[in-house]
Order: C-alpha cells, then sequence, then structure tokens
C-alpha cells in the first residue's frame, strides 16, 4: 500500500497541473502511418485536443509528457518536436523492427467541496491534501485522476504490447496495428492491471466535421473487461473509455477517476 | 508383388515435386493520369485456409538509393499483412523490378521454391497491384493443385490491372 501511495504521490507532484485541463475536449495521437516497411523509416505524429477529430483547433499536447516506447521497450525521444498553437508535432524514427507506442499518461489528486453556494477546487499531492487541511474541508471529495492518450505504430510485424498495470487501458487481443475493416475485433480493459468490467467506450470515426452526426459507436467492457465490435469502415477511430470507482491511499478511500484514449487505424479489409 | 509395386511408383511421383510450369500473364494497364507510376504488385498463393501458401513474386523498385522502394511495400497492403511484413527483403527469387504497362509473363519452375511443397488441393492465386499516387486492385484466381495435370485459368481486374491468366504445365 505504501509503495502504491508513494508511486502516485510522485505522478501526482509530476503532473498534477495537466490533468483535467483538457478533459471536455478530445485528446489524441495521430500517426502519418500506423503501418510502416523499409529501412530506419519514420513517422510524423501530431498531438492535440480539439473538437472536431482530427483537426487540431483547441490547445497542443504538452510535448513534456509524451513518452515513446520502443518495441524493446527503451524509451526513444521526439524528434524535431514543435510546439503550435492548436497542436504539437513531432517525428519518430523506428530503428527496431516492431510495434512503437506514442503515449501521453498522467495522474493526480484534485479535490473538491463546498463553500456556501461556491465549488471549490484543489490539486496536489497527498501530503499537500492534509498539510493544507483540505482533507478537513466540509463534505471533501477527494478523487484520484488518471489519464492515458495513445497510438501505436508498427514497423514491420506487430509485436507484443506490455500493459503499464497503471490506470485504464487497453490490452490487445487484437493487435491495435492489424484493424481491418468487416472483422472482428477483440481487446481487452484493465484499470491497474485488473481486467475492467463493465466500462462504457465510444469510439468515433475522424472526419465528423463533414457529418451532421459524429456516429459514436459505443460499447462496453464484459465482466472479464473484454471487449468485442466490428466496424463496417476503414479509417482512423478515436476510442475513448472511462471508468470511476474508488482507490484506497494510505487508509483513505477516494474516488478514482480513470481515462484512456487510443486513436486506431482501421484498414480496408 | 512385384506388379503392385510397379503401380504403386507413378502414384508416389504424382504427389511428389514434380517439374512443371507455372505460367503467370499479368496484364497492367495503359492509363492516362498525370503522374504515372508504375505499380507495385505481388504475387503469391493463398490455400483453402487463407494462409500464404507460396511467395511468388514482389515487383518494386529494387535498386532505389537506401532501399527507398521498400517504404512503400507495406502499400501492397494484403501481401504486407500476409508475409510481406514478415521478410527480409529483398527476397532472392521473389524481389524483382516493376513491370511496364502491357502483358508481362512471369513463369515459375513448380519443382523449385515453395511451389514445389504444395500438397496438392484447392488454391487461390492472388495477384495485388498498389501504384503511386494511384489505386489498389487484388485479383485471385482459385485454381486446383493436382501436379501433372494442365490447367489454365483467368481472372480479370478493373483498374489497376488487367487480364491475368495462369497457365499451369507438364
Amino acid at each position: 500500500m505504501k509503495t502504491l501511495a508513494k508511486r502516485l504521490l510522485v505522478a501526482a507532484a509530476v503532473v498534477s497541473l495537466t490533468v483535467g485541463a483538457a478533459h471536455a475536449h478530445r485528446a489524441w495521437f495521430v500517426a502519418s502511418s500506423t503501418v510502416v516497411s523499409g529501412d530506419n523509416p519514420w513517422v510524423t505524429v501530431d498531438g492535440a485536443v480539439s473538437n472536431n477529430l482530427f483537426f487540431p483547433d483547441h490547445r497542443p499536447m504538452q510535448i513534456e509528457a509524451i513518452t515513446i516506447t520502443a518495441p524493446d521497450g527503451s524509451v526513444v525521444k521526439p524528434q524535431n518536436a514543435t510546439v503550435g498553437q492548436y497542436r504539437t508535432t513531432f517525428d519518430v524514427k523506428l530503428e527496431q523492427k516492431g510495434t512503437y507506442r506514442i503515449a501521453q499518461a498522467n495522474s493526480g489528486l484534485n479535490a473538491s467541496w463546498k463553500e456556501g453556494a461556491e465549488t471549490k477546487r484543489w490539486r496536489g499531492t497527498l501530503a499537500e491534501y492534509t498539510a493544507q487541511g483540505i482533507d478537513k474541508k466540509p463534505g471533501v471529495e477527494l478523487t484520484l485522476s488518471s489519464r492515458r492518450v495513445e497510438t501505436f505504430v508498427t514497423n514491420g510485424a506487430p509485436s507484443d504490447l506490455k500493459a503499464s498495470g497503471k490506470g485504464l487501458e487497453l490490452t490487445p487481443v487484437t493487435h491495435p496495428n492489424d484493424l481491418y475493416a468487416g472483422e472482428e475485433i477483440t481487446f481487452k480493459l484493465t484499470d491497474n492491471g485488473k481486467p475492467a468490467a463493465n466500462v462504457e467506450v465510444v469510439m468515433i470515426a475522424g472526419g465528423d466535421r463533414y457529418r451532421e452526426e459524429a456516429g459514436e459507436l459505443k460499447l462496453k467492457s464484459g465482466a472479464d473487461g473484454t471487449l468485442k465490435f466490428k466496424l463496417e469502415n476503414a479509417g482512423m477511430y478515436w476510442l475513448e473509455a472511462e471508468s470511476k470507482g474508488t482507490a484506497s491511499m494510505e487508509g483513505k478511500t477516494l474516488n478514482s477517476m480513470s481515462t484512456y484514449v487510443a486513436v486506431l487505424e482501421v484498414l480496408p479489409g | 508383388m512385384r506388379k503392385v509395386l510397379m503401380l504403386a511408383v507413378p502414384v508416389v511421383m504424382a504427389g511428389a515435386a514434380q517439374a512443371g510450369t507455372l505460367e503467370l500473364s499479368v496484364e497492367i494497364p495503359k492509363l492516362t493520369v498525370a503522374e504515372y507510376h508504375r505499380p507495385y504488385l505481388a504475387i503469391w498463393i493463398e490455400d483453402a485456409n487463407g494462409k500464404v501458401a507460396a511467395n511468388l513474386s514482389v515487383w518494386y523498385d529494387v535498386d532505389l538509393k537506401d532501399n527507398e522502394g521498400e517504404k512503400w511495400l507495406k502499400d501492397i497492403r494484403q501481401w504486407w499483412r500476409r508475409t510481406g511484413r514478415t521478410l527480409d527483403m529483398p527476397v532472392d527469387g521473389v524481389s524483382s523490378p516493376t513491370k511496364p504497362p502491357g502483358k508481362n509473363t512471369v513463369k515459375f519452375d513448380t519443382a523449385k521454391g515453395s511451389i514445389a511443397n504444395l500438397a496438392p488441393g484447392e488454391y487461390k492465386i492472388i495477384v495485388e497491384a498498389s501504384r503511386e499516387v494511384g489505386g489498389k486492385e487484388l485479383v485471385e484466381i482459385p485454381f486446383k493443385w493436382a501436379p501433372g495435370t494442365e490447367t489454365t485459368a483467368s481472372a480479370s481486374g478493373k483498374e489497376e490491372l488487367g487480364a491475368i491468366t495462369l497457365k499451369l504445365t507438364k
């Protein structure tokens, strides 16, 4: 328990500012290609938080929080990174064969309580929470939020992807770079490494700007966290899942909210 | 006893790899487009379960600097998914330069390479073309593989591929 709390404290300290900031909009990474071939291929990636998919119109992704993991588990630096007004752009050189994960994962603590008719909000670490007396506020609700936004790029044949074991995540049964229109796709959702049952998942195809309705595909994970579906059309899809529950830190029970976003390319079958 | 053995011999022969030719004529249509590049094209044999049984040919820009041609191999999508992505390019006897519009005939010795290992049965020969700044098309020709018999079969594409004719000769 103590190590978990410690880990959460560290995470909260580092990235507490980014949590929640983009929650009302859609965060995404879109790679120029999700399947690449040849010697040392490159992809260029856009990262943004926007209303329409996948058109940057609100905020860029924060470059510091982006982690690119190579097939062998090593961390690769983004190259030629630029943070623009609406989007962040960077390049990735894929020197290894297999699947690269491009992700932004963060977590933090936030609290809210009422002072009269006003709702007060606070962000910080668990130590600050008690030190600043936030825990004594009347009717205070403490929530541990975590969010992961990611996409995948494969050079050559797809390779295994390891779950981080933190927050809500998608574990491949069908590889995320091996998705085809008209074929069944199976994923497993996990929350802190455990099967995430009955989690609501929304999928939206890119290009919603040109449609009257976004055409949300609503799905729900099964008792073992399994998510099974079929997509009729090829395209770039945005998947979002959210789970709410409780977590326990240093004997305190608190709310937990975990969001997961993946951008997945579905190729013509 | 001896008679039985004599009879058995030709049967065994028929089941094993036997010299013969698999000839495929692939027509690449002449297209009037602003920017034309010869298609990248792959030819393979698929078994009844949809598995790649023999990887016959892949036509791409084999001679570009820094193996630049390999960068676009993933655009021969079905081939890439089924076999290309696990290969270490170039592959001897499989990699070949792109071909011009017109009828291109390729021949394979059925006693050599992966065709030699085909068990008799139902197969499909698949031709997939993908053209830079152009379209993609895949044409399948089902055929029965019975070594020692001669067969002709054909199919035709609509946009990126013309007539495809398969000839199996002894």
